[in-house]
């Protein structure tokens, strides 16, 4: 049985005059996943993020919120609540009165609506924080803080816009746990908009690479990552060297030699081998000549930069022990190993 | 080198520009204010006459009463007109150069006298000027309008006119700063346009209002030209009282009734500050 869809696009463009920002794009997300948007500045993931949440008039196309046309609506009748990426909490409010809002606007009463806004602070571990004003909290205490208001309304989709980039990097690692936690209690759909791959990969259920308006391509965070579909998904999402040869009777021919791809279609295309599964080994099959353009470490690893005749940049990762077994200077010449299997055929 | 220029040193130009023209002038008159007088010359002392004969006589309580009326009817006006204006500019010119363009629009009736700009109001608004005219002509009513000119009406009218801008441009400088997300998250929360203005716009913009009506409020407090000419001698206010206790030489008389307005325009100004934290305007 498929997953119920949660919220549903069909052929939804945003134009600013000439501009196109968002073209014509498809996507259905699952109710209760955890999608994330990601691309380059001006994909138009932001533009999606909020048509959605109803801050952004679109300009054709439906969007479905659990079957229901939300198009047309309001932000606040469509059942979405939105965390914005500077958090935007009301500076004049306590953390309280800024979580309370939205039942305000309802007209719930005070002593009601200050207990639920108690209760869901307490929820998010602020409790004892909250007479405070926003300027006198931390950047993780202010996004709980968002992210309680957001959550008050019981919204069926929460709307995230690049909610961990103003965070510490150690403060994010923690952030992105207690969001994925808060997912999972609450069942609901997130839509997270990004432009960190490792954000993408570590939190979604389904990642949706963007560029130029268009869907490139939505998938389970290891699909978009082992079989990008593209060349742009490919780089865009790291960790793979793209390659250029030509294919001709179930074989890529590249400049030094030809590999066994019975996929591969007749004519010029391009092929990803991952940057980890490319060794400094002799043995293996297919050797990329190049000289080392830069050594970098990393702790764990080590990544070459790898330049090879014709200018084309490429990257190695080697385990740190790996490396200093045999290590390497800047312009050495040198030769990446890879076998058949390692190749994944990226469309043209 | 700058750091070995000691810190009083430093301190001492701004120190010396106040000192010479605020602290001196102000106790100047605050000394001046006890002396003794007569017809002829003022007679250094210490007396408190001329406060007794300020505060004594039922005309200078009237007198009071008038200019602060006429501050409290001026500042609620123009904080209406100013909010508005400010508001529009703020929040509904949404490209920077109409914003520019609109802005510098308003600013230009200040490139010509106060006086000018108030006299002109004269022929337009007199017993056989432009409005009365056309509103005959229109027949609208059979006989000319008398309170239009030289009336308590007049001189509100010309101090909004004149006074205005100094509401707008504080409160279009607080609302330019109010982060436009802050909008946005109050409208996901479900506040429509009147809850957007009272819960968000109106609490964040305090600040500016609260420097504009101190601007309002200190300037017609202490006015004597505009209430002079725009009511035709008919109408009292402090500043007027002053300038007639000056013309007949009376300076100490006149020093008294400065101290006074001070005092009161200086409490009317802490109030201001009491209601509103503008700290972080400065």
């Amino acid at each position: 049985m498929p997953a119920e869809v949660g919220i549903e696009l069909i052929a939804v463009s945003k134009r600013y005059g000439a501009v196109t920002a968002v073209d014509a794009i498809d996507l259905r997300i699952p109710a209760g996943a955890y999608c994330c948007l990601i691309g380059p500045s001006g994909c138009g993931k932001t533009s999606t993020l909020r048509m959605i949440a109803g801050h952004e008039e679109v300009s054709s196309g439906d969007i479905l919120l659990d079957g229901r046309n939300i198009t047309a609506l309001p932000p606040a009748g469509r059942g979405t609540a939105m965390m914005f990426q500077n958090y935007a909490l009301f500076p004049h409010l306590t953390c309280l009165d800024n979580v309370a809002f939205s039942l305000k606007m309802r007209g719930m009463g005070r002593a009601e609506r200050h207990e639920q806004a108690r209760a869901m602070l307490a929820r998010v571990h602020l409790e004892e924080l909250a007479e405070r004003r926003p300027a006198q909290l931390s950047g993780g205490q202010q996004q709980r803080v968002a992210l309680a208001r957001a959550l008050i309304t019981n919204p069926r989709a929460l709307l995230l816009d690049e909610p961990l980039s103003a965070l510490d990097p150690f403060l994010r690692g923690r952030m992105r746990e207690e969001l994925k936690r808060l997912q999972r209690e609450l069942g609901i759909t997130f839509i997270h908009v990004t432009h960190s791959q490792d954000e993408a990969l570590a939190l979604a259920d389904l990642v949706v690479v963007m560029e130029g308006g268009r869907i490139l391509q939505a998938d389970a965070p290891r699909a978009v990552f082992q079989q990008p579909r593209t060349e742009f998904v490919a780089r865009f999402m790291g960790g793979h060297n793209i390659l250029a040869g030509v294919g001709r009777g179930g074989e890529v021919r590249l400049d030094f030699g030809a590999i066994p791809l019975p996929a591969a279609p007749d004519g010029p295309l391009r092929i990803a081998i991952r940057t980890d599964r490319m060794r400094l080994d002799a043995a293996l099959p297919y050797q990329l000549p190049g000289r080392i353009s830069a050594v970098e470490y990393h702790g764990l690893h080590v990544r070459l930069g790898l330049e090879d005749a014709d200018g084309n940049a490429h990257s190695l990762l080697l385990t740190e022990a790996e490396f200093f077994a045999r290590p390497l200077a800047l312009g050495d010449a040198v030769a990446a190993g890879f076998t058949a299997d390692d190749v994944h055929l990226l469309a043209t | 080198m700058i750091r070995t220029i000691p810190a009083w040193l430093q301190a001492a130009p701004l120190a010396l520009v106040l000192g010479v023209f605020l602290l001196v002038p102000i106790a100047t008159v605050v000394v001046v204010s006890f002396w003794d007088y007569d017809q002829t010359r003022l007679i250094p002392g210490f007396v408190l006459d001329n406060y007794a004969d300020a505060l004594g006589e039922g005309v200078t309580w009237k007198t009071y009463f008038s200019t602060l009326r006429f501050a409290l009817i001026t500042w609620a006006i123009t904080l209406l007109l100013g909010f508005t204006v400010a508001y529009y500019l703020a929040f509904h010119v949404t490209s920077a150069l109409w914003q520019m363009v609109l802005f510098q629009l308003c600013t230009i009736p200040f490139l010509t006298s106060n006086i000018i700009r108030m006299i002109s109001w004269i022929p337009f608004l007199g017993r056989n000027g432009l409005l009365n005219q056309a509103l005959q002509g229109m027949g609208l009513t059979d006989h000319p309008l008398d309170f239009l000119l030289f009336s308590d009406f007049s001189v509100i009218l010309a101090f909004v006119h004149l006074y205005t801008l100094f509401m707008v441009v504080p409160i279009f400088n607080t609302m330019m700063r109010i982060d436009r997300s802050l909008i946005e998250a109050a409208r996901d929360a479900g506040a429509g346009f009147r809850a957007v203005l009272t819960d968000v716009v109106i609490p964040l913009a305090l600040p500016g209002m609260a420097i504009g009506s101190i601007f309002v409020v200190t300037l017609v407090m202490g006015d004597f030209i505009t209430v002079r000419l725009m009511s035709g001698g008919q109408s009292a206010s402090v500043g007027v009282m002053m300038m007639n206790a000056m013309s007949l030489l009376q300076y100490p008389a006149a020093a008294a009734h400065a101290v006074v307005l001070l005092a009161v325009v200086l409490l009317m100004v802490a109030a201001i500050l009491r209601v509103v934290d503008i700290r972080k305007e400065l």
